[in-house]
């Protein structure tokens, strides 16, 4: 376990270091989550007016959504996007050969080898957003509450990858995901409301096959309490099913493994 | 006769290659076809929203409205920046710029070849639509149709100018794709792809007109939906922002290529 760690820390260190060598796209970032999320408000914003609901949702209780999809955004940017983008192209030139024969799990080496500190302020700008917007709402949560929103936050993360996980490793076999990833993309889109505005078919849709009310959604109805007990097993429950179908599925494409042809 | 390097035959040639290139290449598009999904994710939050009367668009004339978005969307999308600054930094731009054709054709043709592709999916989605959501069903007359294809045209003109703008700074920056990132965020809340312009608040409308982004998705779905739409206007604006995009993409072109020194050659 110790290996592991100290491997974490050196993979950081030296992807954070390499990362501000370009600080004019560090400065690019910036500006483009500011804008991003100027957009995503302005948006959001044509759904209210006086007297005017999203799905039985407020405009404040809605910006508690959007700020977790805003976090959630950005722990894809720091973490989920420079890692498994990578996995194609390992496969593609041959180099997933290296990861494999290294004396450290394939997946974990693949899942945490590099991070970008360009997604930061977007996480913390998120983070800004939900309180703003909780205590607007009127919500007052007890430390117990918020240790409960950190785990859903951390199981809706966990949905997120091992779907995103699962998708790049069919990447064994049909060699140029990077697509199949832009649907996964655009469906996750769907996050940025509250998923009662939704018709019940597309609720269906993003409670139990594309789990996206458990990234932003159920975390928003914990910070709010009311939250009911059953979403949230349901939420671990899919949290902790996805990632060892991830983690079953990534040995299984394991298998089917002839390294790239020469 | 030439034209900017172009005649029959090289047309014929270019097209049919990257045609048959990007056929290779079906399995790819048809993902990319299923990833302009966006569209359809707002109308059904559109349909359910107190905010749907503001809109103006009644009945069945905002499924319309964002199926047409879908389909504009469609044909109008541009690579080019990514194609370009990967050819840029693989050293394949230096074959390119010694032929005697200007290599941004080449670009050209590879987006019809990949549109041609791509129709198929994009018809397959349609008929998807008109399932769940049968009373849209419309076809539209052959006028609006012919007019609805010339502005996806232009839009797709448009849009295309606007990157070849940034990736002629690849000549200049390494990364000029980042910069893509900053277009495309307004391109994204401005140009009527999540909501029609007629949701806006009355300035944000008008300042969103002073930009190309509603002549990219909003003027020609409005056209193709048959929602009311001042043709003249739409029509010139888009031919006004070709006309000053043009010059400006090839002078910056043409001093991107003096300062170009080859790389991995």
């Amino acid at each position: 376990m110790g290996r592991y760690f100290k491997s974490l820390r050196r993979f950081w260190g030296t992807a954070v270091a390499s990362q501000l060598e370009y600080q004019l796209n560090v400065v690019i970032e910036l500006v483009a989550v500011g804008l991003s999320l100027l957009g995503s408000l302005f948006m959001l914003s044509l759904f209210f007016g006086p007297g005017r609901e999203l799905g039985g949702w407020s405009w404040h209780e809605a910006l508690i959504v959007q700020g977790f999809y805003t976090v959630l955004d950005g722990m894809a940017s720091t973490w989920l996007r420079p890692n498994l983008s990578s996995i194609v192209t390992h496969v593609r030139e041959g180099t997933l050969d290296f990861v494999l024969l290294k004396p450290i799990d394939s997946q974990f080496w693949l899942s945490l080898r590099t991070i970008s500190p360009a997604g930061l302020p977007e996480i913390v700008l998120g983070l800004l957003l939900v309180i703003w917007g909780g205590h607007q709402a009127g919500a007052s949560l007890s430390l117990g509450g918020i240790a409960v929103v950190l785990l859903m936050l951390l199981a809706g993360g966990l949905i997120l990858y091992s779907l995103w996980f699962l998708i790049a490793a069919t990447s064994i076999w049909f060699v140029k995901t990077w697509n199949a990833t832009e649907v996964l993309r655009a469906v996750l889109a769907s996050g940025r409301y509250p998923v009662a505005a939704y018709p019940a078919p597309l609720r269906l849709l993003f409670t139990l096959v594309i789990p996206v009310a458990f990234l932003t959604t159920v975390p928003a109805e914990v910070v709010l309490g009311r939250a009911s007990t059953p979403m949230l097993w349901l939420g671990l429950g899919l949290a902790v099913g996805f990632f060892v179908a991830s983690r079953r599925f990534w040995f299984y494409a394991l298998r089917h493994y002839t390294s790239a042809s020469s | 006769m030439r034209f900017f390097g172009l005649n029959r035959k090289i047309i014929r040639v270019l097209l049919g290659t990257e045609y048959a290139h990007m056929l290779e290449y079906r399995a790819e598009i048809a993902l990319w076809a299923l990833s302009g999904v966006l569209p359809f994710i707002m109308l059904s939050l559109w349909n359910g929203s107190d905010a749907r009367d503001a809109l103006g668009m009644d009945g069945v004339g905002l499924d319309r409205y964002f199926l047409s978005a879908f389909l504009v969307r469609q044909f109008s999308v541009v690579w080019m920046v990514y194609a370009f600054e990967d050819d840029a930094l693989t050293g394949r731009l230096s074959p390119y710029l010694l032929q005697p054709l200007h290599p941004l054709w080449r670009y050209v043709a590879s987006h019809l070849g990949e549109q041609l592709t791509r129709l198929p999916f994009a018809a397959v989605i349609t008929a998807i639509f008109f399932l769940i959501q049968p009373n849209a069903f419309w076809l539209p007359s052959f006028a609006h149709f012919v007019l609805a294809w010339l502005a996806t045209w232009m839009a797709f003109s448009i849009a295309f100018l606007l990157q070849s703008l940034i990736a002629s700074l690849c000549f200049w920056s390494e990364k000029a794709s980042a910069l893509e990132r900053l277009l495309f965020i307004p391109f994204l809340f401005l140009s009527g792809l999540l909501a029609p312009l007629t949701a806006f608040p009355p300035f944000v409308r008008t300042l969103a007109q002073w930009t190309p982004f509603p002549y990219l998705i909003d003027f020609p779905a409005r056209v193709l939906a048959e929602q009311p739409v001042d043709l003249l206007a739409g029509f010139a604006i888009q031919l006004a922002w070709i006309v000053l995009l043009l010059p400006l993409v090839l002078l910056l072109w043409r001093a991107g290529v003096r300062r170009y020194s080859a790389m991995g050659a």
